[in-house]
Order: C-alpha cells, then structure tokens, then sequence
C-alpha cells in the first residue's frame, strides 16, 4: 500500500458505500430466492372444496377423506357419545372452544352444526399427527376415565368426541373444525362455509 | 546429473502448487501425541463414513426419482431391479446410522479428555456445526424413499418450527412449500439433501481439520504436546501423522469394516433401528402408523421434546439441549482438561450423562406411556444438569497434579501376564476320574478368587471417583 497522498477518509468513505450499495442489492436478490420456496400458485388453487355422500353411514362410525391434502374426518356420533361431551368438560383445556380454529357456525358445545355429525381436520395441533379413533370406553392403555375420543400416537395427545383437547397434554388447541355446509341433509361441502354461501 | 522426466514433471508442479508443503504441514510433518488410544479412531472413521455417503449416494441419485408419486416405486426398483443396487442402498442406508455411531463416539472422546476446552473451542463448534448439518442431511435424506415414517416423521418435524410464536406458522408454511408435506416439500428436500447441505458440509469438515492442525491434537492426558520441544523444534511427545497414525488408522477401518459389512449384508434393518418397518409402506396422508419413532439417532432429543408438556416449551427444551453442547467449552471451569487428572465429580457427572443420554434415546423410541414420560422428564433434568451446573462443579472439584510429558500406557503385550493372572486367581484346576479310568485337569470357577478380583476392582473404581 502507498501511503503518501492517500485520502483515507474517501477511501473509507468508498468502502462503506459499497459495502451498502452490496448489501441492498443482495438484500433484493434474497427475496426471489426466499419466495420461490412459497407454496406456488398451483398448490394454492389446489384447495377445491370436496362434497361428500354421508347417507350411507351408520351410527359411530368415522369417514376419512382428503381435503387439501389434510386428512377430514367426518364422524357419526351415538347419542351416547353426545352424552359424554358434557361429562369431560371439567378435565378440557379449552371447552368451550375460544383458542381454537372453527367457523362460527361449528361454535357451540358439540362444536358441529348438526350435533351427531362432528366433521373435523384430522390432525393434532400439537406437530400435525393424525390422532386415531378411541370411541371404546376405558381400554387398558387409556385408562379407566376414558370416554371415548381421540388419541395422538406420536405425543400423548388426547382429545374428546367433539375434537377437544385435555388438559396437560402437549397439545395446545382442539382440532380444527374446517369451513363446511349441507347441500342436501345427506350432502356435505368441505370447504365451503355455511355462512358465505347463505349471505 | 540431469535430473529425470518424472522430477522434471514433479518441478513443474510445484513451482506452480505447495504439494509438498501441503503433504508435510498435514501429514509427513504434522506431530501428533504418541499416546492416542482406540478412541481417537472415529475421527478419520467418520471421514470415510462421509466418503462412502457422498460416493453411494451420487451413485442412488442415478435412479431416483424425487417426485411423489414415484420415489417409493424408484427405490423398490434400485433394491430389485438395479444391478447391485440393494447393496448401494444399504450402504447409503447403513452408512446413515455409522455417521451417527461414529460422531457420537468422536463427541464423547472430546468430552472425556476435554479437547473442546482452550485453545481449541473453534475446533468444537465447527464440530458441533457438523453435527447440526448432519441432523438435517439425516432428516431430509429420511423423507426421500416416501414411506409411512418418511411422511409422518417430516410432518412432525417441519411442524416444530410452527410452534415459534408469530412467525411459525408461515416458517412452516415455507419450508414444506405446500399446506402439507408434499411433492413439493420432497422435491426441495431432495435438492437440500444431495447439494446444498453436502456442500456446507464439506465445507466444516475443511474449517474443522484446519482449525485443528492450527493448535494441534489434544490426547488421552490433555497436555499440550507443543510446550516441550526437541532441539529440531519438534514436539518431545509428538510423532509424525505419516506413516504412524496413517497406519494405525488402517487398523480402525479394517475393524470398522467387519461391523459395518457384517450389518449391510446380515442386518440391514438393524431390527427396525437403521430401517423402520412402517417406511416399507407407501406415505399415507390420511393416516399415522400406530407407533411413530424417529430412526434411533434422533430418540434422545425426541423424547426430550415429548416430557415437555407445553408445544413450544417442549420445542425450546429439544432446541436447547443442543445448544449447550455448544456452549460447552465456556461451561467447562476446570483447570484440568482430561478425564485421568479430573476430580471424581466430573467423572460421576459424566457417567451420569451418559447413562441418561442412553435411556432418553431408549425412551424415544417407546410409544408415550405416562410411567415412559415421566421417566423421560427426570433423565431430561439430568442432561440439562450436567451442562448448567458444569460451572459450579468443575469450579470445586479437587483435581489431581498434571504430569509434564506424556505418561505411558502399557500396550496389548504387556497386559497379557496381568489379564492371565487375574484369570488364574478365578479359577480352580481339579483332577477328575473319568468313568473310564482315567484322570483329567478340570478348570472350575473360583467363588473365593471371583470375589476378591470383584472387590479389588470396586475398589479401584471408587478410588477414581474420589
């Protein structure tokens, strides 16, 4: 390096400035390279609403099909299974459903719009298991208390008929409710809410 | 005389490239302490672990195809139909599980003889860098063959991110590309698994052997070999890396080689351990196979995040038990860097470290039975102990006086007399008739022998405990 004559200060100044006109511009180029890893326009219009034939089920029984690529559960609950929603109430963390994910018209205590069909995304809030279906009451691994729900194999997660969530398990809501409505009453829309279609 | 074709061509060279400066500085004139014992195998084992990976694995990308509809078809066609494919695969497979096993060994060896500790805590944290980028290269590379747990283990993970506040939903959003796992979160892991995190890589493991041919091996005694040198400037203790531990290390591989060709070829699912049975069945998004596990590497931290009752406190708890093995170089207060001159403290805490890293990872691998969480929480507050009240009990414990120079470990020979007495004194020779007549020598145990062998050894134990 030569140091006679040497301006430092420009040359200081000619450093920052570069070094700021570089990291704008990395800056800019950062964000084509971060978005094209966002879910791309075809899997954004990929969420079509699936209609479902609930005609044929019995009483008890758990229907999945898939929409958005999640697992929907649609479940035809006994009036016995209703009858245990009121009686675990005490042992939920959140049973009236304030911190969870539901449209407006699956707000109540059976958390559906007709009671005895409970329709819900299958999937554990806690880190997205498909809980299984326990609707048994006090089988050996659950214990004597157990009402008939559902039972997250991965972590211990459990959840009432009306996909509630325990208390002191690691899951933090209940399971969601997804935007649903009745074409006919044996129709079901997933994917549609009641309300927007009716206003 | 006129110098020949060869070192006219060797001249040209280097006038123009330091090869022989390079092969001096890290091999031919690079001193390391004559003392290193089997544990200081695994370091240029895992390099050839990484070797195998990187070689089996350009070969399988040569068949697969990372797409979701056809990745669990592609890898059952280079198991069946690809000429010697099985054998790639399982080495690739295998080789995932020896990565593991043989970092691990690495880790433990530098937390025994404190090589983590001054002047080498750069060379611990581009290790644990490794490590980290070696998590990520096993979690994704998982996801690949789109089996069952392929699906469900990435779906658990990718979902860990959305438990941090504000953000996470759409960091999780952005890792998978889609609104679940999808084509499109195994196409983009397919390009992290086989470029972007074998170039990192690669890259740390140059920035690790760098940093440690700047200070130097640590040893079995954790003395600075550099502070006493020979009138050539050579280290008293040291000895050249080639030929000595060039050939020693061979010994390693062989060895390592019988285990690890003895599991691809006899064992390759390892019970279940290196290849889970649920990931022979094709990803099913609509439903979680009854028992969910991650591969065996993976438990201990997995069972940490299962005691945690709360998501994103379970979260941060898994998280963090990695970073304070970061942290470990400033927790560690003792003057003393290797185990043999430690106080009994240490080596209490240690063995109680270890023990709990065991059964957490044994845990992990259990379905989430209360009594399986509970005891997870207790071996949970153990390794966290062993890190967090390091500065307090290193601080404290009486260590013994550091010799000078290396000190002596007697070789496999001069065991021998030792290992057939103590032998001897178990057992009793006693003269049988046989129904034919005749007498024979017959070796029976000892109860009185056994005994005092058993008592001595407890002694000595508790006397290095002490």
């Amino acid at each position: 390096m030569i140091h006679e004559d040497v301006n430092a200060s420009k040359r200081q100044f000619l450093t920052t400035a570069l070094s700021v006109v570089g990291a704008v511009g990395t800056g800019y180029l950062a964000v084509p390279f971060l978005s094209q890893m966002q879910p791309s326009a075809k899997a954004m219009a990929a969420g079509a609403p699936v209609e479902v034939d609930i005609s044929k089920m019995e009483e008890g029984q758990l229907l999945r099909v898939a929409w958005r690529g999640k697992p929907v559960w649609i479940l035809n609950r006994t009036p016995e299974a209703l009858k245990t929603l009121s009686e675990v109430e005490g042992e939920l963390a959140d049973p009236s459903s304030n911190e969870s994910i539901q449209p407006a018209s699956s707000k109540n205590a059976v958390r559906s719009i007709k009671p005895e069909i409970f329709i819900a995304v299958g999937l554990c809030t806690h880190l997205g298991c498909s809980p299984t279906f326990r609707p048994e009451i006090a089988p050996h691994d659950l214990g004597a208390d157990w009402k008939g729900g559902f039972f997250c194999p991965c972590h211990g997660s459990k959840f009432d008929l009306a996909g509630r969530v325990y208390r002191g398990v690691p899951a933090p809501t209940n399971l969601d409710v997804p935007p649903y409505r009745y074409v006919t009453d044996t129709h079901i829309i997933i994917g549609e809410d009641a309300e927007e279609k009716t206003a | 005389m006129k110098p020949t074709r060869v070192e006219a061509c060797c001249h040209w060279v280097e006038k123009r490239f330091p090869i022989s400066k390079l092969w001096n500085d890290h091999m031919a004139q690079y001193y390391a302490p004559k003392n290193f014992n089997f544990w200081y195998f695994f370091g240029s084992l895992a390099l050839l672990v990484l070797v195998n990976q990187f070689i089996t694995g350009i070969l399988l990308t040569m068949n697969y195809k990372p797409d979701a509809k056809l990745a669990f078809d592609s890898v059952e066609y280079i198991m069946r139909d690809v000429d010697w494919g099985w054998l790639v695969r399982y080495m690739h497979s295998t080789g995932a599980s020896a990565f593991f096993i043989v970092v691990y060994l690495h880790m433990f060896r530098g937390l025994m003889y404190g090589s983590f500790k001054q002047p080498r805590e750069l060379i611990w944290t581009f290790g644990m860098l490794i490590f980290l980028c070696l998590m990520a290269e096993a979690f994704m590379g998982y996801l690949l063959p789109w089996g069952q747990m392929s699906y469900w283990g990435a779906q658990v993970i990718i979902s860990l991110f959305s438990a941090i506040p504000v953000i996470g939903d759409d960091l999780s959003l952005w890792i998978r590309g889609d609104y679940v796992i999808s084509d499109a979160t195994l196409n983009r892991f397919f390009a992290f698994h086989v470029i972007a995190v074998p170039l990192v890589l690669l890259m740390l493991v140059f920035l690790h052997i760098v940093a440690l041919h700047e200070v130097g091996s640590n040893n079995p005694d954790g003395i600075e070999i550099k502070e006493s040198k020979d009138p050539w400037g050579h280290p008293v203790d040291g000895i050249p890396f080639h030929p000595y531990y060039t050939v020693k290390d061979i010994v390693g591989v062989g060895v390592f080689m019988f285990f690890f060709a003895t599991v691809i070829f006899y064992m390759p699912e390892m019970g279940g351990y290196f290849l889970e049975h649920a990931n022979f069945i094709p990803a099913d998004p609509l439903k979680t196979p009854e028992h969910i596990a991650p591969v065996w590497y993976f438990t201990p931290f997995y069972a940490i995040l299962r005691a945690v009752p709360d998501k994103f406190a379970g979260v941060i708890a898994m998280g963090g038990a990695i970073v304070v093995l970061f942290l470990l170089p400033w927790l560690d207060r003792s003057p003393v860097k290797s185990i043999r001159y430690r106080g009994g403290m240490f080596k209490k805490a240690l063995a109680l470290f270890v023990i709990s890293f065991l059964v957490l990872g044994y845990l992990g691998t259990q379905p989430a039975t209360p009594g399986a969480v509970t005891a997870a929480r207790i071996f949970t507050a153990i390794y966290f102990g062993f890190f967090l009240l390091m500065p307090i009990y290193t601080r404290w414990e009486k260590t013994k006086p550091v010799p000078k120079s290396l000190t002596h470990t007697p070789s496999l020979e001069e065991c021998i007399p030792c290992i057939k007495a103590t032998f001897e004194e178990m057992i009793v020779k006693q003269e049988v008739e046989t129904a034919d007549g005749r007498t024979s020598t017959q070796l029976r145990p000892n109860p009185a022998g056994i005994m005092a062998v058993l008592v001595r050894f407890a002694k000595n134990l508790k006397a290095s405990l002490e």
